[in-house]
């Protein structure tokens, strides 16, 4: 994975750090928001649904506020890099498999999803021959599927192929 | 001496094959998990949770349920140290501050006498803070058991006040991360009237966010995103430990007696107020380092600065179960899942746990005593095994791990959206932890989240509104003033240093 512009920051610190504190300051306002429709005063039985969530949105909102303002102060300085552009392709060569990975398991089953993903990496980032992915990955299903079906009884997603071998 | 009597009787109940069997089980799994990146303590206790349902089933089975994740806890502890020394990657948060001086030792070709005082120290640790359990407890819980709303809401406050005070990490960072949790905690049925919050018509959200998804996404997927910036190799120092160089090791540790009585009362202190082991390991080194005679040699592979932060983290690590059996407010992230796993086998944590389910805690803490001997034992035993696990290429066991963490999410409730949402945690998990958000409070506050709640909306009750509920008599009024001032603490701590400056 050599290339140019490895070492270089893909985004830096700041950009980071001001996108969280805004992402933290939605979630204070959707709290805020919902808090209010559900009543954030008194009824005859005590506090409304929305009393105790609200505080918690305001406190969300103006943390994120007082680490928004942080982020924009240390601007003046340096601004080290938050993931670099080798780090981020790393990152999301595994990141964007295993998403992949997670929507297979429902038409596949985890089992035979399980093994793919194993094989994929293991040929593709170890470099591993043919058999000894297939051994691993295979195996480590196997595995899973006795401690968890055999061994425990508690039933993973299966698909196809275990119908096929009437293992349902 | 009924706490004796208890522990005895608590002996009976966990000196069982059976237990004794789990205890190793458990130890092993545990060391595994914490050799293995982006498995630790708390996730690998989170997804192997699910597999103690139907063990809790049997008469008895909690016990033993409980002795076999607690197992796996202490294994988790003494696991982070190989990984420390050898490779000089902490295989846990606690123990970056060994890698100070342990990973230095190595280099100087004496891992085994830097592993050897780090087991020992750790079981040390350990043992000193189950010591403080077993008398300590007992009493926190008759006391507890007059709390009622107000007081229990104080010890909440209390808690998550600490967490600002006493972090490393910005006080705002960590304030805006506790409350992410208890937002997170109130997605769903509202504890006090039922109403449906924060669902947005979605039903998957009917039940809220479950916070072992969290744990599994947050410390799993996350770590392994942060632990691939680092390449994919491992280049370690080699792992041999003979009895010679034990029984050696053995015979120098006895100098640093001050040492290890100073960081297993800062452990204790820090793991009973949750601080956790992390903060613990790092004080208690830094401690050590300023009485230390040749503290400037510390970095430079010193065994005393092997032996502090490692008694500390296991002490704050073992303590912080005092507070999760006695009131029902876990003092770690790990804690926290053990936490979880009592409720979901129909445990009711608190101070009434001493009273109704006696043989499970006093079964429980005479574990901690058999289950930190037999950790010791396997660590001294086996680490050229666990050595070797660390050798196996990434390109393997990253996606191995991958797939637990999966099966993990699937099993919480049998629910592909679970599987969602751990990766949509370990992505957050990544960007916070490369941030300094810290992931402790977040989980705190979504495990506590909804007690913390309807004690507080039941304080009000008995109040009528009235917010001076928290201060209305000595008790109450002591908890939320410490908690008040802990929260005040960056602050005051930096006008302290504004006036020293000026």
């Amino acid at each position: 994975m050599a290339g140019s512009g490895e070492g270089k920051a893909a985004f830096g610190v700041r950009t980071a750090e001001m996108f969280t504190a805004a992402g933290f300051f939605a979630i204070g306002a959707i709290v805020i928001f919902d808090s209010l429709r559900l009543g954030i005063g008194w009824q005859e039985d005590g506090p409304k649904a929305g009393y105790f969530p609200f505080y918690i949105g305001v406190i969300i909102c103006f943390s994120s506020l007082v680490n928004l303002v942080a982020a924009l102060a240390a601007a003046r300085k340096k601004n080290p890099a938050f993931v670099e552009v080798g780090q981020l392709r790393l990152v999301l060569s595994v990141l964007v498999p295993t998403a992949v990975y997670v929507g297979l398991i429902g038409w596949t089953g985890i089992y035979v999803a399980s093994a793919l993903f194993v094989a994929l990496f293991m040929r593709w980032l170890g470099k591993y021959v043919w058999w000894k992915v297939a051994a691993v990955s295979i195996g480590n299903s196997v595995v899973f599927f006795v401690i968890f079906e055999v061994w425990f009884k508690i039933p993973l997603p299966k698909g196809p192929l275990e119908a096929l071998l009437r293992l349902n | 001496m009924e706490e004796i009597q208890s522990l005895m009787q608590g002996f009976g109940v966990a000196l069982t094959l059976k237990n004794v069997a789990l205890m190793f089980t458990g130890i092993i799994l545990g060391v595994i998990i914490g050799v293995l990146p982006g498995l630790g303590g708390a996730n690998g206790v989170a997804i192997l949770l699910p597999l103690t349902f139907s063990m809790s089933q049997v008469p008895g089975g909690t016990t033993s349920a409980i002795i076999l994740l607690s197992c796996i806890y202490w294994g988790a502890l003494f696991g982070g140290a190989i990984t420390s020394i050898l490779f000089n990657i902490p295989g846990e948060p606690w123990s970056v501050a060994t890698t100070f001086d342990g990973y230095p030792m190595a280099q100087q070709g004496r891992a085994g006498e830097a592993l050897t005082a780090a087991f020992t120290s750790s079981f040390v640790g350990a043992l000193v803070a189950v010591i403080v359990i077993t008398f300590l407890s007992p009493l926190v819980a008759s006391f507890a058991l007059e709390f009622g709303p107000p007081e229990f809401f104080s010890v909440y406050l209390l808690t998550f006040c600490a967490f600002v005070g006493m972090s490393k990490e910005p006080p705002f960072k960590t304030l805006a991360m506790m409350m992410l949790g208890f937002a997170l905690a109130a997605v769903g049925t509202d504890p006090v009237t039922g109403t449906l919050r924060l669902t947005f018509g979605s039903t998957h959200l009917l039940t809220g966010f479950d916070f072992l998804i969290a744990v599994i996404g947050l410390f799993g997927i996350g770590e392994i995103l942060l632990t691939l910036e680092e390449g994919l190799a491992f280049k370690g120092a080699s792992a041999k430990l003979n009895v010679k160089v034990v029984l050696e090791t053995w015979k120098e540790l006895p100098k640093y007696w001050l040492t290890s009585i100073r960081s297993s009362v800062v452990g204790c202190f820090m793991g009973i107020v949750p601080g956790g082991a992390t903060p613990a390991s790092f004080m208690s080194y830094g401690v050590a380092r300023r009485f230390s005679k040749d503290g400037d040699k510390f970095g430079t592979g010193k065994v005393e600065g092997v032996v502090a932060p490692e008694t500390a983290a296991h002490a704050a690590g073992t303590a912080a179960l005092l507070p999760m059996l006695t009131l029902g407010v876990p003092g770690s992230p790990t804690a926290a899942v053990l936490l979880g796993g009592l409720l979901i086998w129909g445990l009711q944590p608190g101070p009434l746990l001493f009273v109704e389910q006696k043989d499970f805690v006093w079964g429980l803490i005479a574990s901690m005593y058999l289950g930190n001997i037999v950790g010791l034992i396997v660590v001294l035993t086996c680490v050229p095994l666990f050595a070797a696990i660390l050798r196996v290429p990434f390109s393997v066991i990253a996606p191995i791990i991958m797939v637990i963490c999966a099966i993990g999410a699937y099993t919480v409730h049998n629910s592909m959206f679970d599987v969602w949402m751990m990766l949509v945690f370990g992505v957050l998990g990544y960007v916070f932890k490369k941030l300094q958000y810290p992931l402790a409070p977040l989980v705190l506050a979504i495990v506590l989240g909804d007690r913390a709640e309807s004690s507080f909306r039941q304080s009000m009750l008995v109040s009528q509104g009235d917010m001076t509920v928290f201060f209305s008599n000595a008790l109450v009024g002591s908890l939320t003033g410490l908690a008040l001032f802990l929260l005040a603490w960056p602050l005051i701590s930096l006008a302290i240093a504004r006036l020293r400056q000026s």
